[in-house]
């Protein structure tokens, strides 16, 4: 049988991205500069939390977009086509710092489609990396800028990371 | 859902869920075609090769934009200048383009059956783009997809399809389509032409266009199929604009929000006067910009699709 361990509670969360933000603000010193996208999923709902907790460290909105990554996958030959979501960029990427967020870092392969697929917006000055959890098995030379939680899994075991009604992010072993 | 099909060959196998994911993803790619890059990777290095046996401008254009656009390697190959007139068999050209790794063959046949015939004898993914009189599966995914957008639904809707219906496949690929969508579909046009078996599918048989046109949440107009008719199924032309032809005295009848629908090529002053073909009420362009999201998205999704028999994929890890 499988078990069960919460890697972050609702509070847990709440600190983690609050950290996150802070550390945002502290890298980047001009606010007009910086965005935030999303990757769906999961990194949508935290991207719209963490321009919030942005926007009332800088007392000024932060623009907020989703950037789906399916079309820029590299395992599109060897699995079922990934169900697409929104891509939504209401502002210029070029010449912004761009923050992209996503819930659980692991390959590294859906950043990877991110900055290839970003690229296709125009020219960011730079891109930097928010996530929740990092939890390791890297297959890329990608690393986080912003990390909530660093926890080191085994490669069968799933993180689920749940933003959107119970804030709770648990680890599955099978 | 996660889709397995590794062909296109018909909407009348599809289920309303796989027509819903198509349209689903097709509203992805329209957003791509919007932006500057146009372009996405998704079928970088797969070769796609269109084999129109019979002529076509649009489809194969539309078609090939798609490809190009998914980042595929497109041949052409048409008729006119290929190995039939040689007296190849659609067989052996189709081993042929199998035997150079074509991944996906897109063929328009005169022959009703053309694709299915090919699915079984190569290994590729097949698409049909129009067979004989049988089908046209991505004219009437495109056309559900613009319905979709415009009024928010298909379900419930009171779709008219007006014309040549007999030799239609693009008929036959909506009726199966907006059925199973849940729209009302009536077909009107002359007896000839619009026989009432079609009513065994589900829909509504009148040749009496006030009738069809009135309650009409979408109009669809077919052009006269001259080049699948073998002897003349009905008086001829004038007549045909006289008693079926969209003009502006049978356009006071319809309700104020009908939109008018048309798969192209249109015959001005035939099945639609003119000025009604470039009227508010016109969708005809639009289904031109749809169709190039919709065949994207049907090559993306059966880029994925390995025919496993309904069996799951291994799930592949996401993060």
């Amino acid at each position: 049988m499988g078990s069960l361990t919460v890697l972050l509670d609702a509070g847990g969360i709440q600190r983690a991205l609050a950290r996150i933000a802070h550390e945002i603000a502290e890298r980047n010193a001009h606010p007009r500069d910086v965005a935030l996208i999303g990757i769906p999923q999961g990194g949508v709902p935290m991207a719209r939390r963490l321009a919030k907790l942005l926007a009332e460290i800088w007392s000024q909105p932060v623009p907020l977009g989703s950037l789906d990554v399916s079309m820029h996958r590299d395992d599109l030959h060897q699995r079922a086509a990934p169900t697409i979501f929104p891509t939504e960029i209401p502002f210029d990427v070029t010449g912004k710092t761009v923050v992209l967020v996503d819930d659980v870092l692991f390959s590294g392969r859906t950043v990877r489609a991110a900055m290839d697929a970003l690229n296709d917006f125009g020219r960011a000055k730079r891109i930097q990396l928010a996530v929740l959890i990092d939890r390791g098995h890297r297959e890329l030379p990608i690393k986080a800028d912003f990390v909530g939680k660093n926890v080191p899994t085994a490669w069968s075991e799933k993180v689920r990371v749940s933003l959107e009604g119970q804030d709770e992010i648990i680890l599955e072993r099978p | 859902m996660i889709w397995t099909r590794k062909h296109l060959l018909d909407i009348e196998s599809l289920s309303a869920e796989e027509i819903n994911t198509v349209l689903d993803t097709a509203r992805a790619f329209k957003s791509v075609g919007e932006r500057s890059i146009k372009k996405v990777p998704a079928l970088r290095g797969k070769t796609v090769v269109n084999l129109f046996i019979e002529p076509s401008t649009r489809t194969r254009i539309s078609f090939e934009l798609a490809e190009q656009r998914l980042t595929a390697d497109v041949v052409n190959f048409s008729a006119d200048a290929s190995s039939f007139k040689k007296g190849e068999t659609l067989k052996d050209t189709a081993r042929n383009l199998e035997a150079l790794n074509a991944d996906f063959i897109v063929i328009r046949h005169s022959a009703s059956g053309a694709a299915h015939f090919l699915s079984r004898v190569v290994k590729s993914s097949i698409i049909n783009a129009g067979d004989g009189a049988h089908e046209h599966p991505t004219q009437a995914l495109l056309d559900a997809f613009t319905i979709r957008e415009r009024k928010g639904r298909v379900a419930g809707l009171n779709v008219t399809i007006l014309g040549d219906i007999l030799y239609s496949r693009v008929a036959r690929s909506n009726i199966w389509a907006l059925l199973k969508l849940g729209a009302k579909v009536t077909l009107c046009g002359p007896s000839t032409l619009v026989p009432e078996t079609f009513a065994l599918m589900g829909c509504r048989v009148t040749h009496d266009v006030a009738d069809a046109i009135r309650e009409a949440d979408i109009i669809h107009l077919l052009r006269i199929q001259h080049e699948r008719q073998r002897k003349s199924m009905f008086p001829g032309i004038g007549e045909y604009r006289q008693l079926f032809g969209l003009n502006q005295a049978r356009l006071a009848l319809v309700r104020p929000d009908a939109l008018i629908m048309h798969p192209g090529p249109i015959n001005r002053g035939v099945e639609i006067e003119s000025d009604i073909a470039d009227g508010s009420r016109s969708l005809i362009l639009e289904q031109v910009t749809n169709g190039l999201a919709v065949r994207m998205a049907v090559l993306y999704l059966l880029n994925g699709g390995k025919d496993f028999g309904g069996k799951d994929f291994p799930e592949v890890s996401v993060s």
